[in-house]
């Protein structure tokens, strides 16, 4: 059976298309899921997509966060559910405190959108299981506010924990950790472009793996953190999975 | 329905100390094309401006207080501060008096 998987459309969303574009290349079946609405619709993953989820007012997924759907996804990851925040969904993520850290204004003041390069940290968790090596995987950004940001004592805890999942790297895959290094495209501390919650089952990266899928549009490495997802997905939803519905019936019982 | 007054507020939001804030540090880099100087630590926040309708100051008061940690301002990067700016614009009490003043 053709394993379930969420996108959620909130007013602002535009990477939405193309996330449920890849997951049917990783053999997913898409599911639209609308933000007014708290039902998941029984999927086996949830995919934030990147955007201006409510125009990015007041904060990047600061109003996102307050969403009919975003609680039920809260609800849904609280019970081990697999959820994936790229770009502004890693905003709407770190804004609901599901994945520890802040996005901050790029250190340029500008909205970058090029190419980059980042190296998975760990290739244990549901997002990177089918990565092959650690060779740096190629994808676009494009965002303004991306600059990763956590105190001292959260980032200590972050690399000695596991949490940093995705490192901006250079072209030979060395990572980027200094903030002003040519390859970390927004000044992220410590060269952080993804992480990963301490239960290993939420994860937000700013890099776009959803539309580097197919390698005549520049690469195809994307694909592995959506087929790694899927692959994840699709085994949970085998086993049973955690309690996945995340109808009103679930929010109503929190 | 007991009646209840507006109060005016002020919420401000700034960068905590030490926060990277590069729209302050480009605010403070233009100032010498105005001919500027003697002017350092320029910090980039916003200020949000709201009636709250409560039975007193105090009341409304805590009902700020929440909006700003939980939605105005996110804690780990910013801190904020409330600020009364305008007493009672209007006594309301019910349905029939804001029918009488419309």
């Amino acid at each position: 059976m053709t394993v379930r998987v969420g996108v959620v459309t909130f007013p602002g969303s535009n990477r939405d298309a193309d996330a449920m574009a890849a997951l049917a290349l990783a053999g997913a079946e898409p599911v639209a899921l609308w933000h007014e609405s708290p039902d998941l619709q029984g999927v086996s993953a949830v995919i934030l997509p990147g955007g201006f989820a409510y125009g990015d007012y007041l904060r990047a997924g600061v109003i996102a966060r307050f969403s009919p759907v975003m609680r039920a996804v809260s609800a849904f990851a609280e019970h081990g559910g697999l959820v994936l925040g790229i770009c502004n969904g890693f905003q709407v993520l770190a804004e609901a405190g599901l994945v520890p850290g802040a996005l901050l204004r790029n250190r340029s003041l500008r909205f970058v959108c090029r190419q980059v390069a980042i190296t998975a940290e760990r290739r244990d968790t549901p997002f990177t299981r089918a990565i092959p090596d650690r060779h740096p995987l190629r994808m676009p950004v494009a965002h303004g506010e991306g600059c990763y940001y956590a105190d001292e004592a959260t980032l200590a805890e972050l690399e000695a924990g596991g949490g940093v999942l995705f490192r901006y790297a250079r072209e030979d895959g060395t990572p980027a950790w200094a903030a002003d290094d040519q390859a970390n495209p927004n000044g992220s501390l410590r060269g952080i472009a993804g992480v990963i919650s301490t239960r290993g089952n939420v994860a937000g990266l700013m890099p776009h793996p959803e539309t580097a899928v197919e390698a005549a549009l520049g690469s195809d490495d994307g694909l592995l953190i959506i087929r790694s997802l899927v692959e994840s997905a699709a085994e949970r939803a085998a086993a049973g999975g955690p309690a996945l519905v995340g109808g009103p019936a679930l929010v109503g019982a929190r | 329905m007991s009646p209840t007054t507006s109060f005016r507020f002020a919420v401000n939001v700034t960068p905590k100390p030490g926060i990277l804030d590069p729209q302050g540090r480009a605010v403070e880099g233009s100032l010498g094309h105005l001919g500027l100087s003697g002017i350092h630590d320029v910090r980039v926040g916003r200020r949000v401006e709201l009636t709250v309708e409560a039975a007193g100051e105090a009341a409304a008061r805590e009902v700020v207080e929440r909006l700003a940690s939980e939605l105005l301002s996110n804690p780990l990067i910013e801190a904020y501060e409330v600020e009364a700016i305008g007493a009672a614009s209007s006594a309301r009490g019910d349905g029939a008096a804001r029918e009488a003043r419309a």
